[in-house]
């Protein structure tokens, strides 16, 4: 297990190397660069430009300046945002924790409302429950969250007020200023409408893959065997189906963490959290280069990250899957 | 008594005769036959058309205000001069949701097209060639797969859009890039679909047969095996379009798509989000138009991968 961790460990440098190079290529071919603006400045002369840039190392060929960009990288240094003059990785600090915490809730929600509904609507296929599950799924990843976020905001927020009812908070604050309990639920109460309107989402997809891969299971001979020897239908259900059906349900879960980064971005936007996809849209409108790769580049870690994840958690639930 | 059953057979024959000189029925037509007894399908198919139709003839038809302001006439409901009320500075709700519904179809379509097009010639290589070929061509399509999309599109169209608006114009400029960039990070699904049928199909005897009669490699791909995989090719482009849409809508929506005054349905709910609480048509009509336009192209692809599935019958 352990050298296999390793190995696969190993495999992901390769693909943060591409990765990186993915990224460094697309900046390397746009057009201007950090110091492009200078060219419009009359104050300073062409001969002071190009012993700046110089200086700045940007008249260096392309592989150099990807190797001193890659080192530093991996030494995890960021570079300093154009726009604050702060290093990137303390932005970065600030504004990952709540973009994880929301993330982390939204797919927790959705794997505990999926996985359920997903086994019920498979074990009473064709049932009232069933076609009601399956059309709220389709409908549901039919919706994209900018217009749920939208509408939650209109229900949860404006309407709920005109009726009388207690209302969610729109837009997040970061100075909240209850004490003790208080100030937790004023922060939870933030918190409810973007979880929500990213895990639903993200359940509509889960439950349809999670019915179909129980349905693909549940007709299996070894589901008939456990049946036929008399074990409970829970235990056949839970034990015998499920653990097997979960295995393609995993693959989906840990592909999908791309899609609910889009969604994060989203639903910070609509909500106004300072997280990290609010920053990465910032510093696209102030052109604030090394924030914006710094951005896209920690994404693309944690992608791999939670792919190794799903490759381990394969073997916890598949003993025959052989770690070699 | 021979003779009797002997003409009776005969009369049978014929009759067998007047049957089987009805119209062939081809896959096609079966599929077809499929779904239309696939009720959401089919309902996703005329609430499609219906929107095709709409958004083509529906600007020349009707004349709403696009993006002149008249703050005179803004924030109407909907009424019978505005069917689907104004925005806060006076543009007609209705007229823009049809503009924009020509853009995000567009997009989508175009989009596809790229997708499909990338997927299928490295899913055919890949698959049909086998060894070094395919192993490369995977570890790239994985490489894809690890890409976070959304911030790579935004970083590219945020590095790219100036040149791109330089040289093909504003609006041309924009969707050249928006397409090639959608297409090009969402070719990744298609690519192994087919990658899977070409494996499987390469060793069927009638390729092995093609083969013989000496077809070349290129025939071979394209004529013989080519066909039989295009139903699943189908079906993801299908699906394609809708995720298409859903991703303009969202550039558009996050304000880096399209320039502000072309009027696309993401573009419209992000000039609506601060007008939640007081305007909320402006957020409904465009949001319910990129909603149905997606649900009815996703009942579609369902319908189509149930039709265009031999094995299964409805």
């Amino acid at each position: 297990m352990s050298r296999y961790l390793v190995r696969r460990l190993l495999v992901a440098i390769p693909t943060l190397v591409a990765i990186s190079l993915v990224i460094f290529t697309i900046l390397a071919l746009a057009p201007g660069d950090p110091l492009s603006d200078l060219a419009l400045n009359p104050a300073v002369p062409p001969e002071v430009q190009q012993r700046l840039r110089e200086s700045m190392g940007l008249e260096d060929p392309v592989p150099v300046r990807y190797a001193r960009w890659a080192t530093s990288l991996a030494q995890g240094d960021f570079g300093y945002s154009f726009q604050t003059r702060s290093p990137v990785s303390d932005l970065l600090v600030q504004r990952l924790p709540i973009t994880l915490a929301v993330l982390g809730s939204a797919y927790v929600l959705a794997i505990l409302i999926a996985i359920p509904v997903g086994v019920i609507s498979s074990v009473k296929q064709y049932s009232i429950f069933d076609n009601v599950a399956t059309t709220t799924a389709f409908i549901g990843f039919s919706l994209p969250t900018f217009f749920t976020g939208l509408l939650f905001i209109m229900l949860f927020s404006v309407k709920f007020g005109d009726w009388g009812l207690p209302t969610l908070p729109s837009v997040y604050r970061s100075t909240v200023d209850g004490e003790g309990l208080a100030g937790v639920w004023d922060r939870l109460q933030m918190m409810i409408m973007p979880i929500t309107v990213l895990g639903l989402f993200q359940a509509a997809i889960l439950t349809r893959y999670t019915r179909a891969a129980m349905l693909e299971t549940i007709h299996m001979d070894y589901v008939r065997t456990a049946r036929a020897k008399g074990l409970s239908s829970r235990v056949v259900v839970f034990r015998h189906a499920l653990r097997n059906a979960l295995i393609p349900v995993i693959t989906i879960i840990a592909l999908g963490i791309p899609t609910i980064f889009t969604g994060a971005v989203v639903t910070e936007q609509i909500f106004r959290i300072p997280g990290i996809g609010a920053l990465l849209i910032t510093s696209i409108q102030n052109n604030d280069t090394p924030v914006v790769m710094a951005i896209t580049f920690i994404f693309s870690i944690l992608v791999v990250v939670f792919n190794l994840v799903a490759d381990i958690l394969y073997g916890v639930l598949d003993p025959r899957i052989k770690y070699e | 008594m021979s003779e009797a059953s002997a003409a009776g057979t005969g009369e049978n024959l014929a009759q067998l005769g007047t049957l089987r000189s009805q119209k062939a029925r081809s896959l096609w037509s079966d599929a077809f036959r499929q779904f239309r007894h696939h009720k959401l399908a089919m309902g996703g198919a005329i609430l499609l058309l219906f929107f095709i139709l709409m958004v083509i003839f529906g600007p020349v038809l009707y004349s709403g205000e696009v993006r002149g302001i008249d703050f005179g006439v803004g924030y109407e409901n909907p009424s019978l001069e505005y069917p689907m009320g104004t925005t806060h500075e006076g543009h007609d709700i209705f007229a823009r949701v049809m503009w924009g519904g020509r853009i995000s179809l567009a997009v989508g379509v175009a989009a596809m097209a790229v997708a499909i097009a990338i997927g299928t010639t490295i899913g055919a290589i890949s698959g049909y060639f086998g060894g070094f070929v395919d192993s490369a061509l995977m570890r790239f399509t994985d490489l894809f797969i690890s890409l976070p999309v959304l911030p790579l599109l935004l970083l590219i169209i945020y590095l790219f859009r100036d040149t791109m608006r330089n040289t093909f114009g504003i609006l041309l400029g924009n969707f050249i890039l928006i397409v090639v960039v959608i297409g090009a990070l969402a070719w990744m699904p298609v690519a192994r679909l087919v990658r899977a049928s070409f494996l499987s199909l390469k060793e069927k005897e009638y390729v092995e047969a093609a083969h013989c009669i000496g077809a070349k490699t290129s025939s071979v791909m394209l004529r013989h095996i080519m066909p039989n995989v295009m139903s699943p090719i189908i079906v993801a482009a299908t699906l394609a379009v809708a995720q298409a849409i859903i991703t303009e809508s969202t550039l558009s929506f996050l304000g880096l798509g399209f320039p502000p005054d072309v009027p696309t349905w993401g573009r419209m709910l992000n000039d609506a989000s601060d007008y939640v609480a007081i305007h909320p048509v402006m957020v409904i009509f465009p949001g319910l138009a990129i909603f149905l336009t997606v649900l009815s192209i996703n009942f579609v692809g369902d319908g189509l991968r149930d039709a265009l599935d031999p094995h299964r019958t409805v």
